[in-house]
């Protein structure tokens, strides 16, 4: 089995791959789903710190992440829906009505 | 076999009152009659006796759930605070949503929720309860922003705000996960022990910066406050009282705890980044607000002005510093919301009035609100003897008697500064004629009662601060032990 | 509870009735208002009696803000000082309150003027009371806001609106360095209580003394108009004429000096503090006369006057004669405040003109009011036995034994000061008439309860002088009764010198009055040729030296441009810009995508991801 710093390392790698997405996709479902990537990223790290520790801890904080996440998952389908239908279009460079 | 968790849920009752009010909101909303206008009173019932509740706790310090939830004098301050914040918000909701057609009752469930959220974040004992918290107040607030379902600026205010907030959260998550990695708990009270023990940790300071990114989100702290006037501009301006008021709040409650309970031991750290931090904020909010035309936005500057100077607070640190954000916090809040609430009482044929140009001549017509309007903003000003000014001196007292001198000198320059656009208002109101769209005053009994709570509370923590400030100090003392 | 808090407390209850009812009351709002004043007058006079006797006492009204070790109370502090500052304000304020009356008489917001009002003598006489900084600075504060709404009282008018603004901001820019003044007093003393405060500057460091004093000073010259703080005063007479006098004459300026004199324990610990004080005095004395040589306002004139009155009473209080001072600021407000108040009777007789170039031969149609006037200009001027003379001369004469330099210069104002007044005088009630046939037939002299407030401080103008200000050998009863507060000036009295003093500057009070005599009465003048900028001078002193102009080009445009700046180009472009070129470092070693130019959201996001980078890169270089 790999030793844990390669999980911390990939948790690392994926954490800059959501951010990276989150600033260069202009679709919100794709910003959306870059998010995830970050949160997943943080599950990964809890795991994986949590092994070292040898304590359930991480693996605990996992679930309710998760279950956040599924949450955040449907309030932001809802508004994106609800823009959509709004707008007819999907990106977020429309969204500059306010600014300055 | 594992023995079950001893569950208290004696520690989360005031939460859990608010939660379960939400609750019963979204039942009756399913029963006739047709109108809502009830589930206002019944969130309003709720939202009173948890602060009933929480004021009768004071002193019952109650930990649960192995410490995760602490439910001591600091978190039930904070309560009361929370709870006023959503009171107003409630009120001046009631009347509001009727003229804008949008009743309904997730409204007052969803509000709840996020009420529910904060409450839990001010009680927080342990990281994972600071996520919790945060995403279940968040979440409700992505969706409140986007109440106006058929109007753009409504829609782009929930979408950006649940985007910017999401990809807040994830540095906030991924900070908790490096934390818990360094010192093997999220507790605060463990990471304070591990912490303490082994300074200057990698892990934990890189983890500590990325908490103060989720964080610097919520209070809205340069640099990641740009969503703050976009948002406060395009959500129903009692949402707008809410999120600039209770969230916030909310979010000091945690932050202050995270700083000055887990990671006490970083602190010559966390105070030199945040000294910059206020700093710029204060400056920031304060000049671009002047720029501004539209009063929701231009409150939304301000209050990010007023971020920068409660971070004053933190970095004096000690009981006069952490307490005097608590009165301040206190004390913004009941300006802000009344703030908020004073504009959300004026409009104009097609629509609400926020530019300021729509408020000339408003002293003539509607002299009463023209003069809670200005009083809120002379709070703002911290013009004596109002809320603000006694909050302001408390700050910078506690920041002179650290010994942090120029950010003092900074703060109060800053305050010179913002008293020109807060005064422009003012000046429009009463030494303008009306110009173009006449607006008018809504009637609504339900706000006025909002407007005269939150006139009631400046003027009097203004006058009579001490007992208030004595409140705080005793708050935040165990905190510093 | 002393009987003291009942002079603040009539005026605040006065001027919350009519702010709350003062629909209903309308008309009738002198009723309310006008006895509050009365009482308040009354209890000043009582307070005064137990001053007299030689008490001087604290009384606590409520503990105000406790922080730790520190603690701040409402309390009055009552001694001489207070005693003469406060029949000062609730004397002469009665007086303007009757004249207001008349004054007033047409305007829809009779009520809301008069509430106000009393709610500006609510927070003067709390000001004179006040037992430590802090509360000093809360009604300091008070008595701006109600002047800025005073100011602002016409608001249709757009220049009044500018003016109460212009106000609010030049005080800011006093009260930024009077705030900081109060929290280093705070850190050197731990005390903000005036009698703490002043037994402790005796062991007080000079430098701090220094620093202390003159950011004290810098909140004074925002409040009492000196230079280069002295842009607002002028312009604050777009309010009432009945303000003007009450506010902008007699009163709420004179709370500079006020301070100032009450904090001297402090200012006499620096040297350099003092004569800061005397040059700025002396400086503004001279500079707001030259200014009021060509005014042709009637209004405006004053205002210089005022201007440069303040500044002989801060350049006695620079020179160490602090009751020469205050006795200035009494006789001041006398014939400040009867000056302004027959300026405003003419105006009000010629429905509403203000302008010098059309008035004249007034003194036929308007006799009380010429004759007060003119008595007003005497006094002003200093003319032998008025008030003006005793306190002017007390001034001149510690200048002449203190710095020749400031003697000279404040000889040459008060001869400008002789020529501008009369200049007034002589083109306002006597020469002409430059108006039009129409408006002279309808000039008529003001009902008697605008001119009885005229008599009364007509007489005091007289009285005032002789009755305390008559110089002995231990200074002058003023001197003596305020001599358990401020020290006695340590200059030399009376002799052969103080009478030379006294013929040079009556001499040239008088050449002042005689060239205004000669170029306005001797040959009748023009309408068109008063007040034309015909030399580079003139033109200099009608733009008041250009100060405005300079503070609009090298202050408030740049700023409200780096505001738009900051907020179009730096949030925008320069954050963007920073942060794009980050982000596109980032982009290029990931995906080598480039597509940067995106909406703002993921500029918001971006700048978050560079606080978040520089948080960390902080922590990591700790």
């Amino acid at each position: 089995m790999a030793p844990e710093s390669w999980y911390l390392a990939l948790s690392a790698v994926l954490f800059c791959i959501g951010v990276v997405g989150v600033i260069v996709r202009r679709n919100p479902l794709v910003i959306f789903m870059s998010i995830e990537v970050m949160l997943n990223a943080a599950n990964l790290a809890f795991v994986a710190f949590g092994h070292r520790l040898g304590t359930a801890d991480g693996q605990a904080v996992v679930f309710f992440v998760m279950a956040v996440a599924a949450a955040e998952v449907a309030v932001g389908l809802a508004i994106i829906v609800a823009i959509f239908r709004l707008r007819r279009r999907l990106s977020v460079d429309d969204l500059s009505l306010m600014r300055w | 076999m594992i023995p079950a968790p001893p569950v208290a849920l004696g520690a989360l009752l005031p939460a859990l009152i608010v939660f379960g009010t939400g609750v019963l909101v979204l039942l009756l909303d399913l029963v006739p009659p047709r109108t809502k206008d009830h589930l206002g009173g019944v969130a309003l019932a709720g939202i009173v006796i948890a602060l009933l509740g929480s004021i009768s706790l004071w002193n019952h310090e109650t930990r649960a759930f192995r410490d995760m939830v602490l439910l001591d004098n600091y978190a039930l301050f904070f309560h009361v605070v929370i709870c006023y914040a959503a009171a107003l918000a409630v009120l001046l909701s009631i009347d509001y949503l009727r003229r804008n057609g949008v009743e309904s009752g997730e409204y007052y469930a969803l509000l709840l929720f996020s009420t529910a959220g904060m409450m839990l974040l001010a009680s927080a004992g342990d990281l994972l309860i600071v996520f919790l918290g945060i995403e279940l107040m968040s979440l409700s607030l992505y969706v409140l922003a986007g109440l106006f379902k058929m109007r753009l600026a409504s829609g782009e205010a929930s979408m950006k705000y649940f985007l910017l907030g999401a990809f807040a959260t994830g540095f906030l998550l991924y900070g908790i996960a490096l934390i818990y990695g360094a010192t093997g708990s999220t507790n605060f009270d463990r990471i304070a022990a591990a912490a303490a023990a082994r300074p200057r940790d990698t892990l934990v300071t890189i983890g500590l910066g990325l908490l103060l990114v989720g964080f610097g989100f919520k209070i809205s702290s340069v640099p990641f406050h740009m969503w703050a006037p976009d948002v406060y501009e395009g959500a129903p301006t009692s949402v707008t009282a809410l999120i600039a008021t209770g969230s916030k709040a909310a979010a000091f409650a945690a932050l202050i705890r995270v700083l000055t309970v887990a990671l006490r031991a970083a602190q010559p750290d966390w105070s030199v980044l945040l000294w910059a931090v206020a700093a710029v904020t204060m400056t920031a909010g304060n000049v671009i607000a002047i720029a501004q035309s539209n009063l929701k936005r231009m409150l939304a500057y301000s209050s990010i002005a007023h971020v920068g100077y409660m971070l004053v607070g933190l970095v004096a640190g000690g009981v006069p510093g952490a307490g005097a954000v608590l009165f301040y916090l206190l004390a913004y809040t009941f300006t802000t919301a009344g703030a908020f609430g004073a504009i959300l009482l004026v409009e104009r044929s097609d629509g609400e009035a926020v530019e300021v140009g729509d408020y000339a001549g408003l002293a003539r017509r509607h002299p009463v609100l023209a003069a809670t309007l200005g009083l809120f903003l002379l709070s703002l000003v911290g013009i004596p003897p109002l809320a603000g000014f006694v909050g302001k001196f408390y700050l910078f007292g506690s920041a002179v008697r650290a010994g942090y001198l120029w950010l003092t000198v900074i703060g109060v320059l800053n305050s010179a500064i913002a008293a020109y656009y807060y005064l422009r208002v003012i000046v429009y109101m009463y030494m303008r004629e009306p110009e173009g769209v006449e607006v008018r005053l809504v009637p609504s009994f339900a706000g006025g009662v909002a407007l005269a709570i939150a006139l009631v509370g400046i003027v009097l923590l203004g006058v009579m601060p001490a007992p208030f400030a004595d409140l705080a100090q005793v708050a935040v003392a165990p905190l510093l032990r | 509870m002393s009987t003291v808090w009942l002079i603040p407390a009539f005026p605040l209850a006065g001027a919350l009735v009519n702010m709350v009812f003062g629909r209903v009351i309308g008309r009738s709002a002198h009723w309310i208002a006008v006895p509050a004043l009365v009482a308040s007058f009354l209890g000043s006079c009582v307070v005064f009696a137990r001053v007299w006797s030689g008490q001087a006492f604290t009384t606590t009204l409520f503990t105000w803000i406790v922080a730790a070790d520190f603690e701040t109370t409402v309390v009055a502090l009552v001694d001489p000082l207070t005693g003469v500052m406060l029949l000062v304000v609730t004397g002469v304020g009665m007086l303007i309150h009757v004249y207001s009356i008349g004054y007033m008489h047409d305007d829809p917001g009779y009520a809301r003027f008069f509430a106000y009002l009393n709610l500006f003598v609510f927070s003067m006489t709390m000001l004179v009371l006040a037992g430590n900084f802090l509360l000093l600075y809360v009604f300091w504060e008070a008595v701006g806001l109600c002047s800025y709404l005073l100011i602002g009282f016409w608001y249709t008018r757009d220049s009044a609106a500018q003016a109460g603004k212009k106000a609010f901001i030049v005080n800011r820019v006093g009260d930024f360095g009077f705030g900081l003044a109060i929290m280093w007093i705070w850190i050197a003393f731990g005390t903000l209580d005036y009698v703490a405060v002043f037994k402790g500057a005796e062991t007080l460091a000079p430098a701090t003394a220094t620093g202390i004093a003159l950011l004290l000073f810098m909140g004074a010259c925002g409040k009492s108009a000196q230079v280069p703080l002295h842009v607002w005063l002028p312009d604050a007479m777009e309010g009432p004429t009945p303000v003007s006098a009450l506010i902008h004459a007699a009163t709420m300026v004179t709370a500079g000096v006020y301070m100032v004199a009450r904090s001297h324990a402090l200012f006499e610990r620096s040297t350099v503090a003092l004569d800061v004080v005397l040059w700025v005095g002396v400086i503004t004395a001279v500079f707001a006369a030259t200014i009021g040589l060509v005014q042709t306002d009637i209004k405006r004139v004053l205002a210089y006057s005022t201007v440069s009155q303040l500044g002989y009473m801060f350049a006695a209080l620079g020179l160490g004669a602090y009751t020469a001072g205050i006795f200035h600021l009494v006789t001041h407000a006398f014939f400040k405040a009867l000056l302004f108040l027959g300026a405003g009777s003419v105006i009000h007789g010629l429905h509403g003109e203000q302008d010098l170039r059309k008035m004249g031969a007034l003194a036929p149609r308007m006799r009380v009011t010429a004759m007060t006037m003119t008595i007003g200009a005497l006094g002003l001027v200093g003319f032998p036995g008025l008030a003006g003379f005793f306190s002017k001369d007390e001034i001149l004469a510690a200048a002449f034994f203190g710095s020749r330099a400031a003697w000279a210069l404040l000889l040459a104002g008060a001869f400008m000061t002789a020529f501008y007044t009369f200049r007034l005088i002589f083109l306002a009630f006597f020469t002409g008439p430059r108006m039009s046939k129409d408006v002279a037939h309808h000039a008529h002299e003001s009902p008697r309860v605008m001119t009885w407030p005229l008599i009364a401080l007509a007489a005091l103008t007289v009285v005032a002088g002789a009755a305390v200000g008559i110089p002995s050998e231990h200074g002058t009863p003023f001197a003596r009764f305020l001599s358990p507060v401020l020290p006695v000036h340590e200059g030399e009295h009376g002799g052969a010198a103080g009478v030379m003093l006294l013929v040079l500057s009556v001499i040239v009070v008088a050449a002042g009055i005689l060239l205004a005599w000669f170029m306005y009465m001797a040959a009748p003048v023009k309408a068109e040729t008063i007040g034309q900028p015909r030399t580079v001078l003139v033109r200099l002193l009608l733009n008041a030296w250009y100060v405005d102009w300079l503070y609009d080009r090298a202050i408030v445009r740049p700023l409200y441009a780096l505001s738009v700046f900051l907020a179009r180009v730096f949030d925008l472009g320069v954050i963007d810009g920073l942060v794009n070129g980050l982000g596109r470092a980032v982009v290029w070693w990931s995906a080598g995508l480039r597509r940067l130019q995106t909406g703002y959201v993921v500029n918001y996001a971006l700048t978050m991801l560079a606080g978040a980078v520089i948080f960390v890169a902080y922590f990591l270089a700790r």
